[in-house]
């Protein structure tokens, strides 16, 4: 095993707030990674530190060796970076299958003049990179919505949608902010099955912030938790329960 | 026909542009239509010798709406809708896909047809020409418009709603103070009476007499023809190609990254869409477009002053997309032409309606319950061309339609003339089901 993503020692300060206080950690390739914390302990400021849309101020990013500090959102989703966001960000007024192409387009070349033209290149391009996003639709179940816009699928549906965007970007790891948030019992099973397909079938290291701790406990490999932009354990399932850190920034500390 | 009609075995056909057999009908119809547009087909360009057709009340005398085929006014007003097709497009580029809303369309325009004249038109004591073929002032004149999009868009990437509507209002006002400096003159000519455009004929290189003349009278392939159906011809080819442009790139990779950062700019980045270089790609994508149709306008008008590109120009364009259905290509050519002929055929309905009014029986009682002719008349349409107050004369109906329509458009259709027409069609697909 070798380690994909390295977060060390990364602070986040937007003005006198600690967003993220000297916080590390690593993903390893094959790896399903769990962040978790109360509200506001910075999980998605994590994210987006990863994703480079906020700049820490101290600390380094490493993807597979080579440090992401500084790099454009686009380039770092080029690299191999791809995510999933908590309140959905999906393109609304494109349909389904427009919003996985759009995942495509890093892995797509065709310019503006090529594609006025449908001519050649551009042409097999997207019917090649139309081929991968049905395999993605076949893969998450959503056959039937394809040519719907996505502002009118129900909410599960949605975060299944961003689910496969994410997928079509071809990533080497994968970021999934809440991923099950606000879902009932069975349509969280039916994300957690996809999940585990994704880490056995497609074999993609993923990072899931996530506040259902059944589905966390579940699944994760290893879980870190996060209290107030600090980290405060970090193991498998099983430690972080023990951990009376954790237990008393959950429960209060008379539980711990 | 008798096959299953969603049946689609291949992603090529599912991706096709007409994918079903009676869009492509509808298209080889209307295209067909268009082309047979300026020549004088009987039955419908006006009275009409078939006894059967005669016996119809309306019909028989040429219905007003369809008198236009072969009139050389309407020939020329069909024209200008189809060169404000090809602008329209490239604003809903910027502003249907992109999501950027400019108001400096007029300007890329302008900026088009005169960089057209610089290259095509013919030089004077006072302006500058150089005489070039079509082959390059068109195109050029695109280029042109898209490399002053590019070194303006920088500054406009960097804004969004709002604030880039009033910064490219602005480019509005500075172009057509730039054409009214001793500089810009040499380019656009006096500011009052304007200069001349190059003229549409297609030249191999300056040579005398053109390869195929399209401003003069003369015969294409036997048939004798007015410049007005071969200008007719040849602006319905460009915005053909222009069609196809536009829709191409909305179904490939820059047209779902432009859609992208309109929908979430944000969340596009993340997706890898460079928000940067996809915001200028749009702007000058939009330029090009603008300057062809800048640049062929100015051909088709012949003769037009610097200020003509102002503010209402570009707000007419603003108003097309919204009538036409942002975002979308057929909305926006619907709106083109809509917001183009609207005025035409009001004006022409009143002509129409007060021939009417001369005769006798049913039309004629109501045509001059709607018209006011008369002193003492009190129809809302006048056919005085100089009014009082009351009643409106055409122009002042024109101008209360076209402002009726776009608030009608924004309150009760926001999809536009595209979202009536989805409707009315779902409607039929469902017949007689209502659900």
């Amino acid at each position: 095993m070798s380690t994909l993503l390295e977060v060390e020692n990364i602070t986040l300060r937007f003005g006198g707030v600690t967003a993220i206080n000297d916080v590390s950690f690593s993903v390893e390739d094959h790896e399903l990674f769990a962040i978790i914390g109360p509200n506001g302990a910075g999980k998605t400021s994590i994210f987006n530190t990863i994703s480079q849309v906020y700049r820490p101020q101290e600390g380094d990013i490493r993807f597979e060796g080579s440090s992401i500090m500084g790099t454009r959102p686009d380039h770092v989703a080029e690299m191999g970076i791809a995510r999933t966001f908590q309140n959905i960000e999906l393109f609304p007024q494109m349909t389904v299958i427009d919003n996985l192409l759009t995942g495509r387009h890093i892995r797509m070349k065709g310019s503006v003049f090529s594609g006025a033209l449908w001519w050649g290149k551009a042409k097999r391009e997207e019917m090649e990179n139309r081929r991968k996003v049905e395999d993605i639709i076949d893969f998450l179940e959503i056959e039937q919505w394809r040519k719907y816009p996505v502002a009118l699928l129900p909410y599960g549906i949605q975060k299944r949608v961003e689910l496969g965007r994410a997928l079509a970007m071809d990533p080497k790891i994968l970021l999934l902010d809440e991923p099950v948030a606000g879902m009932n019992l069975e349509e969280t099973e039916d994300m957690a099955r996809f999940i585990l397909d994704i880490k056995r079938e497609l074999d993609i290291a993923m990072v899931m912030v996530e506040h259902d701790m059944g589905l966390v406990m579940d699944i994760a490999d290893r879980v870190m938790v996060l209290d107030f932009g600090q980290r405060i354990a970090l193991g498998t399932p099983d430690e972080v329960q023990k951990n009376p850190d954790v237990i008393a920034a959950y429960l209060g500390s008379e539980f711990a | 026909m008798f096959r299953r009609p969603n049946l689609y075995t291949s992603y090529q056909a599912e991706t096709q542009v007409l994918p079903t057999f009676t869009k492509k009908v509808i298209a080889i119809f209307a295209i067909v239509a268009l082309f047979l547009m300026p020549f004088d087909v009987p039955i419908i360009s006006g009275p009409t010798e078939l006894p059967i057709l005669r016996s119809i009340p309306l019909i028989g005398d040429g219905l007003p709406f369809f008198r236009f085929l072969g009139d050389a006014a309407w020939l020329r007003y069909m024209s200008d809708a189809m060169i404000v097709v090809v602008a329209a497009l490239g604003l809903n580029i910027l502003t249907g896909m992109a999501g950027q809303v400019s108001l400096g369309h007029a300007f890329f325009l302008g900026v088009g047809a005169y960089t057209g004249a610089f290259l095509g038109g013919h030089a004077t004591d006072s302006v500058y020409g150089h005489g070039l073929p079509m082959w390059i002032w068109l195109p050029g004149a695109g280029v042109g418009a898209a490399l002053v999009g590019i070194i303006v868009s920088p500054v406009a990437v960097r804004l969004r709603g709002l604030y880039l509507a009033i910064v490219t209002l602005g480019l509005v006002f500075l172009g057509i103070h730039m054409g009214n400096t001793d500089w810009g003159r040499k380019f656009a000519g006096d500011p009052s009476l304007g200069r001349s455009f190059p003229e549409m004929d297609l030249r191999v290189w300056k040579e005398e007499t053109p390869l195929v003349s399209i401003s003069e009278k003369g015969s294409w392939f036997g048939v004798e023809m007015s410049s007005n159906q071969k200008e007719f011809l040849f602006v319905a080819a460009v915005m053909l190609v222009f069609i196809f442009f536009a829709v191409n790139i909305k179904r490939t990779r820059t047209g779902r990254a432009l859609q992208a950062i309109r929908d979430r700019d944000i969340a596009a980045e993340v997706m890898g869409v460079a928000e940067f270089k996809y915001k200028l790609v749009a702007f000058a994508t939009s330029s090009f477009f603008a300057g062809v149709a800048g640049a062929l306008y100015a051909s088709h008008i012949g003769k037009m002053p610097a200020a003509q590109f102002n503010l209402i120009l570009s707000i007419e364009f603003i108003a097309i997309l919204l009538i036409g259905g942002a975002g979308t290509v057929a909305g926006t050519i619907m709106g083109s032409f809509f917001v183009i002929l609207l005025p035409e055929l009001v004006k022409d309905f009143s002509d129409w309606l007060s021939e009417r009014a001369e005769g006798e029986g049913i039309v004629a009682s109501v045509s001059e319950v709607i018209l006011s002719g008369n002193q003492g008349d009190f129809g809302p349409i006048s056919t005085a061309t100089q009014t009082p107050n009351y009643p409106l004369n055409v122009f002042d109906l024109n101008l209360v339609l076209y402002g009726v329509l776009i608030i009608v458009f924004l309150i009760f259709e926001p999809l536009g003339l595209y979202g009536i027409w989805i409707k009315v069609r779902n409607y039929w697909k469902r017949w007689p089901f209502s659900y």
